[in-house]
């Protein structure tokens, strides 16, 4: 690395000046501290994500694993071109959309209510936080079970409380997409309810009494107090929410089973994994990864700064 | 007056009940899922498809527990998945507590763009890394050893603990280290004595995030680890949860007998994580 006109922090204070007498300049010292990580993250993360650039433009799958060699765009081609990645594209941000609409009115409203002084509130906060604590790979096999047609939980509840007949699950389309959608929002709320109760719990209480004085109405108080004052905390919970549902493999894999029924349940990741680990697609699934991470980054980019332009007109 | 106030008076209360059935509601929804294992787990092997939905089963055995210790390799997944965890716990923490305290006290070059490149990885769908580093390691012949894991898992931690370490060491005054040095101690040894040991909190946090990580992982174990003698336990109990019909209860203990660590951990340090996550997203 280049270094370095660059001062150590805080040597605009003269009583820190010692700095400057030490044998091994301040920035070799730290360069020293972030080898390690450094070498490992090149390792492991820049370089790979080179690789996968080049890998993108080749013709890498299991058949040419040796004799691989560039091919140019034609994998990017390849993607924009099926008609598969539009749909899985359509239901990757049904399934983002719906999964962060759940996690955050469910998550927000338990939170409200945990705000209030309400008896056995401890507990049943560390209760509701369960969902967030247990294994996502747990949660999702224990799902994949209780869907079960006919020794599954939820066709049995619905047999016996509601006297319906039972639903196929995991044998349909629709039905095992909301079942992973079901089992995605029971294990995301919680992440948003904590967000929310920390957000919650810092705004001023003389706030309310404020507009005690000035006579609002519950409903006013949630919005002009509540809202303005928990969004900037839940901003940056929902981007990162949001990335994370949109970039779940864990259940849609293993909630449907790696997109069964005849891979109708894939969102783009999970289609990407089994282009690549179980057809062997190696270039066609660095393509479609690079196409993702376009896709987020750029999401990230315009949502942060649409939000924050946002936060200023308050 | 006073019987306007009664009429509140009482809305409200019919608002907290509400409320209280709300909230209950939802409890029993999270925790049923937990019940129904549990039920599962209890019951005899002949009796494993039923359609009863008695949380204690008839002829309720802990059958399941044992024969998961003596005669399935439950022990040897175990032992896997804590040999690769520690691993992972012991690296991360030697990177992060380092790469975190350059990144507090100096300013160097490139570092910005190094903190922010640490964000963006979050962005990466997990194949992007995962593919090229399969087939890296598939060249370097080193699929099917615990190496090649442990490198994937570090590496998906690294970011979040690196900038969990920053901001606690930002919290930790830097006149302790100047009066260290003033002492003639060394910058290696102000930090090694004076700021790791008060940086123990979060240490703790960047451990136990390591060891989550890599506790409970499929997707990455799933193409990395092939032979059944490495397998580490969610390999495992996805195994035995693909035989359902006979498997189902061993699957129910396991899965138990995995949770419960990772459950007590999270409880334990949720604080802190949470505190860490808002703290890193919103200073980027």
């Amino acid at each position: 690395m280049r270094d370095s006109t660059a001062n150590p922090v805080g040597t605009s204070n003269p009583s820190m000046s010692f700095w400057d007498s030490e044998k091994l300049s301040p920035n070799m010292f730290a360069y020293l501290l972030m080898i390690p990580a450094a070498v490992v993250m090149f390792g492991v993360v820049v370089y790979p994500f080179f690789y996968n650039v080049v890998l993108s433009f080749s013709n890498m799958s299991l058949r040419h694993f040796k004799d691989w060699h560039i091919i140019g765009c034609r994998q990017y081609a390849q993607v924009f071109s099926g008609k598969i990645f539009y749909t899985v594209f359509f239901k990757t941000i049904v399934w983002t959309f719906v999964n962060i609409f759940f996690h955050v009115t469910i998550g927000v409203s338990l939170a409200l209510i945990l705000n209030k002084r309400l008896f056995g509130k401890a507990a049943i906060r560390t209760l509701l936080i369960l969902p967030w604590a247990i294994p996502q790979v747990i949660v999702a096999l224990t799902w994949r079970s209780m869907f079960n047609y006919e020794y599954g939980a939820i066709n049995l509840f619905i047999a016996h409380f509601l006297g319906m007949s039972p639903v196929e699950w995991l044998g349909k389309p629709l039905e095992a997409f909301s079942a992973c959608i079901i089992t995605n929002v029971w294990l995301g709320f919680p992440f948003m309810m904590t967000i929310a109760l920390g957000g919650l719990q810092s705004i001023p209480q003389e706030l309310y009494e404020a507009a005690d004085i000035d006579g609002a109405s519950a409903w006013q108080k949630f919005w002009s107090v509540t809202v303005p004052l928990l969004k900037p905390v839940m901003i940056p919970a929902i981007t990162l929410g949001i990335i994370w549902t949109f970039n779940n493999v864990n259940i849609i894999w293993l909630v449907s089973n790696g997109g069964e029924p005849s891979d109708q349940t894939h969102i783009l990741v999970s289609y990407v994994y089994k282009a690549a680990f179980n057809l062997y697609r190696y270039g066609y699934a660095a393509a479609l990864s690079m196409v993702i991470f376009a896709i987020l980054l750029t999401f990230s980019l315009v949502f942060l700064k649409r939000t924050r332009a946002s936060e200023a007109v308050y | 007056m006073n019987s306007k106030f009664k009429i509140r008076n009482s809305k409200l209360r019919i608002l907290n009940l509400v409320l209280y059935f709300l909230l209950i509601g939802f409890t029993l929804a999270v925790l049923y899922p937990i019940v129904n294992v549990l039920s599962i787990s209890l019951r005899p092997a002949d009796r494993l498809l039923s359609t009863s939905l008695k949380i204690i089963p008839e002829g309720a055995t802990f059958d399941a527990y044992r024969t998961l210790f003596t005669q399935t390799p439950f022990l040897l997944w175990f032992w896997n998945s804590s040999l690769i965890a520690a691993a992972v716990t012991i690296t991360g923490v030697a990177l992060a507590s380092t790469a975190g305290y350059a990144f507090s006290r100096f300013n160097f070059y490139g570092k910005k763009s190094a903190m922010v490149g640490l964000l963006v990885t979050q962005m990466f769908p997990p194949t992007m890394l995962l593919l090229p580093m399969y087939i890296m390691l598939l060249k370097l012949h080193l699929i099917n050893s615990y190496f090649g894991i442990i490198i994937i898992y570090t590496s998906t931690a690294l970011p979040f603990c690196v900038w969990q370490m920053k901001g606690y060491y930002d919290t930790i005054p830097f006149s302790l280290e100047e009066s260290a040095r003033i002492d003639g101690s060394t910058r290696w040894g102000a930090f090694r004595r004076i700021v790791l040991p008060l940086a123990a909190p979060a240490l703790v946090i960047t451990a136990l995030f390591s060891f989550m990580t890599a506790w409970a992982e499929y997707v990455v174990a799933a193409q990395v680890l092939q032979d059944t003698s490495l397998f580490t336990l969610p390999l495992g109990l996805k195994q035995f949860e693909a035989s359902m019909s006979t498997q189902w209860g061993l699957y129910a203990a396991g899965s138990l007998i995995v949770s419960i660590p990772a459950v007590a951990l999270f409880l334990f340090l949720s604080r802190w994580l949470i505190s860490g996550l808002t703290l890193g997203s919103v200073k980027g």
